[in-house]
C-alpha cells in the first residue's frame, strides 16, 4: 500500500521533470527561431513513425536499460557506480573476443558471449567493491579509474589481437553467428538494429526487481544501503554486501556492453568510452532508481536519441537541441528532489491556501485570543 | 514590571507540527525559572527562539519591558542573553581563555591580547567561585569543568539572562551539587537563570518557579515551594505517573554473560577498556553506571561483536564468543537495544514490518531459500505491534522514520525481546523518551529478568540504574570501579564511584 503511494509519487515527479525539460527545450527552439510543435512532432515521429524506427528506438534503449539498471541497483544499496562505461567496455571486449575467436553454433556461442560479458563486467565492478570494503576507497574514484583502465586495455588489445582489415582503430566485424541480431527479429522490424538484447534487458529488469523486493539478498543489500551502521549491528556482513552489490551492478553494465558491441554494433572501436555508461546515471535518476522506472526512462531516452536525426533532417533545428532537452530533463529530474522537499511549501502558496489565510475567521484571527 | 523576560503568544510551526502553540512565558529578574516538559514538548524550540536561533511565526518578546527583535544569537548576546547548550561548543585543543574569547578577541596592533582576557577570566572565575584555570587546555579538563567554561563564556559576555539546556545530563551527582551551588551564586550576583530540564528532583532542589509545557502549550506556571514532584509530573504528562518500578526479589541463576579481563582500544582518544571483568547472571539486571565516555560504548561494541578485543574474553552462555561475528552472537541468544536508535537500531527508510525482521529475516518462516514471505512477515509485524503497543499511523507499512521516538524505541524493544534472547544488552533504553514510554520499557526489562533472562543495563541516568538493577557496577576511565548490591547502594556512594573513587568489591 505504502509502496504504491511512493511509486505513484515518483512517477509524477519524473513526469514533471520530463515536461519541464521539454518545455525548456521548446523555449530554446523558440529562441533559435524554429517552431517547437513542429520540432517535437518530427522528434517523436523520428523515433516511432514505422516499425523499423521503433526497432531502432528499442535497440538504442537496450544498452541504456542495462546501464541505468546498473546505476539504480548500486544506488539502492548505497553505492554510486560511475564505472558503467568501463564495465560496458570490458563486457563488450569479452563478447567480441569470444565472437572473433570461436566458431561454435550460434546458440552456444551466444550463451558463452552473454556469460563472458556478464562475468567480465562483474569483475570490473567487484574490484572497486573490494577496494571499498577493504581499504575504504571511495567507489566514485575507483570506478572512474577503472573506466580508464578499461579504455586503455581496449586501446591495446583490439589493434593487437583483433585488428580489422582496413582500420587500425577498430576490430574486425564479428561473424553473424556471434551477433545478438537474429534474422527473424531483424526482418520483423524491417531491418532495424533491434536484437536479442532487448529481451535480455527485460529479463534483467524482472530479475533485479525480484531480487530487490522479494529476496533476503535484496533486503540485506538495501539495509546496507540505507543504514550501514544498523545493518552491521544487526549482524549483516556489510563488506560482503558492498562487493556483491558492485559485482551485480558491474555484471549488468557488462551485459549492456555485449548488447551494444555485438548487438547494436558489429565491431569495437578504440578510443571511445561508451556514453551510455554515463547516460545510465541519468536513466536511473529519471527512473527514480527503480528497475521498471529505469526501463521506461531508457526507452524514452532511446526515443529522443533515435528521433533527433529525423528532426534535424526535416527542420532547421540542429540535433544538439535534442541532446539539450535530454540534459534539461536530467537537470529537472535531479532537482525534483528539491521540488519534492518543498512540496508542502509550494502547496502553502497555492491560491486555495492563500485564500484560507486571509479569509476572516481563518488562522490569524484564532491566534492570540485567549490568555 | 519586574519581568526581565516576557515572551507573549509565541507560535512556531514546523511542517506537520506546532512546536509552540501561543506560549506565554514570563521570567522575573533574579529567579531560577525551570522550564519543564517531555522531549518534543517545545521547550527547546521556545528557548531557541529566545536565543535568536529561530524566528517565531507570531508573538513578541519583551526584555526588561522593552520589545526586542532577536534576529540572531549575536543580537541575543548583545541583549545579555547567554545559553549553555546541552552539547558544549568548545574547541578541544584551545585553552580555556582562547575558547572564551573566541569571536570577540581583544586585539592590540592586530595581535590578540590574551593577557588582559586571561586576567579578566581569572577574576570572573574567582568572583563566581568557578575554580577554572584560564590556561588549561579543554581536552585536559573534566566535563564538569568544561561546563563551567561555558558558564564563564556567558559571564565574559556580560550575560544577565542565562539559559541552561539540560545541564546535568553529563554530570555525576557530586558535580550536579557543585553546579547548583554555582547557580545559586549567580543568582546572588543578580543574574537570572532559565533552566531547561525534565528532571523533577533538580527543579525541586533549586528552582523558584516552574513553567510546564506539554505538546507546545503552557500547562501552567507554579511556585516550586507550593508543589510536589508528583504534581509536576502529572502536569508534564497529563496523567498520574508511577514512579517506582514494581519489582520483586530477583532469583539470579547461572552466569549468562562473562567478561574476562577485557582490554579494548578506545575511539579517537577515548578511554577504551582496561582489564575489565564483569559477570551477568540469568534472572538479574546488572546496571552499569558511569559518566558518559568512560568506556561504555567500547564495552557494548565488544560484547555485541562490533569491536575487536585486544585482550581478554567474552563468554555468552559459557561459550567463548570473542572471535565470533555479530550474527553468530545473536544466534547464540544475544539481543541488543542500542544507545542510538537511529544510527544502530533502525533502518529509518524501511517499514516497521521490515525493521521487525532485521535480525532474523534469513531464518524460516520469514524466508525460505532466500525468498521473503511477506504474508508471514506482515502477520508477525501485526502481532509485535499489538503486543508492544507500537503506535504507527499505517501500522506495519509505516516507515520507521514516521514514528515518534517512543514508538521507534518500542519497535526496537519489541524486536529484541520477541526474539526470546537469553541475554539482553540494553543501552540507554529510555533516552529521550517521555515518562509514559519510560514506564513501559522499564516494565518490560523487569519482565525479562523475571523470566530468567540476563539483562545488562547501561545507562547514564543514575535513577534508572538504581530503580531497575539488582546489582550495580560502576565504570570509570575504562576500568571497573566496583560492584555493589542495589540494597547497599545509595546515590552518594555510586556518585563517588562514578568519579573514580574506589570501593571495595562487595558483591
Amino acid at each position: 500500500m505504502k509502496t504504491r503511494v511512493r511509486v505513484k509519487k515518483d512517477f509524477t515527479m519524473s513526469l514533471f521533470a520530463v515536461l519541464l525539460g521539454m518545455l525548456a527545450g521548446a523555449l530554446l527552439m523558440l529562441v533559435t527561431g524554429s517552431n517547437p510543435i513542429e520540432n517535437f512532432y518530427y522528434l517523436f515521429r523520428g523515433g516511432l513513425m514505422n516499425i523499423e524506427r521503433i526497432g531502432n528506438t528499442l535497440a538504442t534503449a537496450t544498452p541504456l536499460i542495462f546501464a541505468g539498471l546498473s546505476v539504480a541497483f548500486a544506488f539502492k544499496t548505497g553505492l554510486f557506480n560511475i564505472g558503467g562505461a568501463g564495465q560496458m567496455l570490458i563486457g563488450g571486449l569479452c563478447a567480441t573476443a569470444i565472437g572473433l575467436t570461436f566458431s561454435w553454433p550460434k546458440p552456444i556461442l551466444l550463451t558463452v558471449i552473454v556469460l563472458a560479458s556478464l562475468f567480465g563486467g562483474a569483475l570490473w565492478g567487484a574490484l572497486p567493491g573490494v577496494l571499498k570494503a577493504r581499504f575504504n576507497v571511495h567507489e566514485v574514484v575507483s570506478t572512474i579509474m577503472m573506466n580508464w583502465i578499461a579504455y586503455w586495455s581496449v586501446f591495446y588489445i583490439v589493434p593487437q589481437y583483433f585488428k580489422g582489415p582496413f582500420l587500425e582503430t577498430e576490430s574486425q566485424r564479428i561473424p553473424e553467428a556471434a551477433s545478438l541480431k537474429i534474422p527473424w527479429l531483424t526482418s520483423l522490424f524491417s531491418g532495424s538494429y533491434i536484437n536479442l538484447g532487448i529481451f535480455l534487458a527485460v529479463v534483467c529488469v524482472v530479475i533485479i526487481s525480484i531480487i530487490l523486493e522479494r529476496t533476503t539478498l535484496g533486503y540485506e543489500l538495501k539495509a546496507v544501503g540505507y543504514n550501514r551502521d544498523a545493518a552491521s549491528a544487526a549482524g549483516i556482513n556489510v563488506n560482503r554486501n558492498i562487493v556483491l552489490s558492485m559485482a551485480i551492478a558491474g555484471a549488468l553494465a557488462g551485459l549492456g556492453g555485449a548488447t551494444f558491441y555485438v548487438g547494436f554494433a558489429s565491431n569495437m572501436q578504440i578510443g571511445v568510452l561508451p556514453s551510455q555508461g554515463f547516460d545510465g546515471i541519468a536513466v536511473a535518476l529519471l527512473g527514480a532508481n527503480s528497475p521498471w522506472g529505469a526501463l521506461a526512462a531508457a526507452i524514452f531516452f532511446g526515443l529522443l536519441h533515435t528521433g533527433k536525426g529525423f528532426m534535424s533532417a526535416m527542420t532547421v533545428t540542429p540535433p544538439e537541441i535534442s541532446d539539450t532537452i535530454i540534459a534539461t530533463i536530467i537537470y529537472f529530474a535531479a532537482t525534483s528532489v528539491l521540488i519534492e522537499r518543498n512540496w508542502n511549501r509550494i502547496k502553502q502558496y497555492s491560491p486555495v491556501a492563500l485564500y484560507k489565510k486571509v479569509r476572516p475567521g481563518g488562522v490569524d484571527s484564532t491566534a492570540g485570543g485567549e490568555q | 514590571m519586574n519581568n526581565i523576560v516576557e515572551m507573549r503568544d509565541i507560535r512556531k510551526e514546523f511542517p506537520g507540527v506546532v512546536a509552540c502553540d501561543d506560549i506565554t512565558f514570563q521570567v522575573k529578574k533574579g529567579e531560577i525559572h525551570a522550564l519543564l516538559g517531555e522531549n518534543g514538548a517545545g521547550k527547546s524550540t521556545l528557548m531557541n527562539i529566545l536565543f535568536g536561533l529561530y524566528q517565531p511565526d507570531q508573538g513578541d518578546i519583551y526584555l526588561r519591558g522593552e520589545k526586542a527583535n532577536i534576529a540572531n544569537p549575536n543580537i541575543a548576546n548583545d541583549l545579555g542573553i547567554g545559553m549553555v547548550h546541552q552539547h558544549f561548543k568548545l574547541v578541544h585543543n584551545f585553552t580555556v581563555t582562547e575558547n572564551i574569547i573566541l569571536g570577540l578577541e581583544p586585539t592590540r596592533h592586530f595581535m590578540i591580547n590574551k593577557k588582559t582576557a586571561s586576567a579578566r577570566i581569572a577574576e570572573l572565575s574567582k568572583r563566581y567561585s568557578l575554580n577554572v584555570n584560564p590556561d588549561s587546555i579543554i581536552s585536559d579538563v573534566s566535563v564538569g569543568m568544561q561546563q563551567r567554561v561555558e558558564i564563564l563564556k556567558m559571564l565574559y559576555r556580560d550575560a544577565e539572562i542565562l539559559i541552561f539546556d539540560e545541564p546535568t545530563a553529563v554530570l555525576t551527582p557530586q558535580e550536579v551539587r557543585e553546579l547548583m551551588k554555582i547557580m545559586r551564586g549567580l543568582i546572588d550576583e543578580g543574574k537570572t537563570i532559565i533552566l531547561i530540564t525534565h528532571k523533577l528532583r533538580e527543579i525541586m532542589a533549586i528552582a523558584s518557579r516552574c513553567t510546564v509545557i506539554r505538546r507546545g502549550s503552557v500547562v501552567g506556571t507554579v511556585n516550586v515551594a507550593d508543589t510536589t514532584e508528583e504534581k509536576l509530573a502529572e502536569m508534564m504528562v497529563g496523567r498520574t505517573v508511577l514512579f517506582d518500578v514494581e519489582k520483586g526479589e530477583g532469583k539470579p541463576g547461572k552466569e549468562m554473560l562473562q567478561i574476562e579481563k577485557l582490554t579494548v582500544e578506545g575511539t579517537g582518544g577515548g578511554h577504551g577498556l582496561k582489564d575489565f571483568s564483569l559477570t551477568v547472571r540469568c534472572g538479574e539486571i546488572l546496571g552499569l553506571a558511569g559518566v558518559d565516555g568512560n568506556g561504555q560504548s567500547e564495552l557494548v561494541e565488544a560484547i555485541i561483536g562490533l569491536r575487536r578485543a585486544n585482550d581478554g574474553r567474552v563468554l555468552i552462555g559459557g561459550q567463548n564468543v570473542t572471535a565470533l561475528s555479530v550474527r553468530d552472537r545473536i544466534q547464540i541468544g544475544m539481543a541488543h537495544i542500542p544507545e542510538d536508535r537511529h544510527k544502530h537500531g533502525l533502518i529509518l527508510d524501511y517499514t516497521v514490518q521490515e525493521n521487525l525482521i532485521l535480525k532474523n529475516y534469513f531464518t524460516e518462516p520469514f524466508s525460505r531459500k532466500g525468498i521473503l514471505d511477506w504474508n508471514y512477515i506482515y502477520g508477525h509485524a501485526e502481532r509485535v505491534i499489538r503486543d508492544f503497543d507500537i503506535r504507527a499511523g499505517e501500522g506495519a507499512h509505516a516507515t520507521a522514520r514516521s514514528l515518534s521516538g517512543g514508538n521507534q524505541q518500542k519497535a526496537i524493544v519489541g524486536r529484541e525481546i520477541d526474539g526470546n534472547p537469553d541475554l539482553l544488552v540494553a543501552v540507554q533504553p529510555t533516552r529521550g523518551l517521555d515518562v509514559g514510554a519510560i514506564e513501559y520499557i522499564h516494565k518490560r526489562l523487569v519482565e525479562q529478568r523475571d523470566q530468567g533472562k540476563a539483562v545488562l543495563l547501561i545507562s547514564l541516568e543514575l535513577d534508572e540504574i538504581l530503580d531497575l538493577s539488582d546489582r550495580i557496577a560502576v565504570i570509570f576511565n575504562g576500568e571497573l570501579v566496583g560492584i555493589v548490591n542495589v540494597d547497599d547502594a545509595d546515590e552518594n556512594m555510586i556518585g563517588l564511584m562514578m568519579a573514580g573513587g574506589k570501593k571495595e568489591v562487595s558483591a
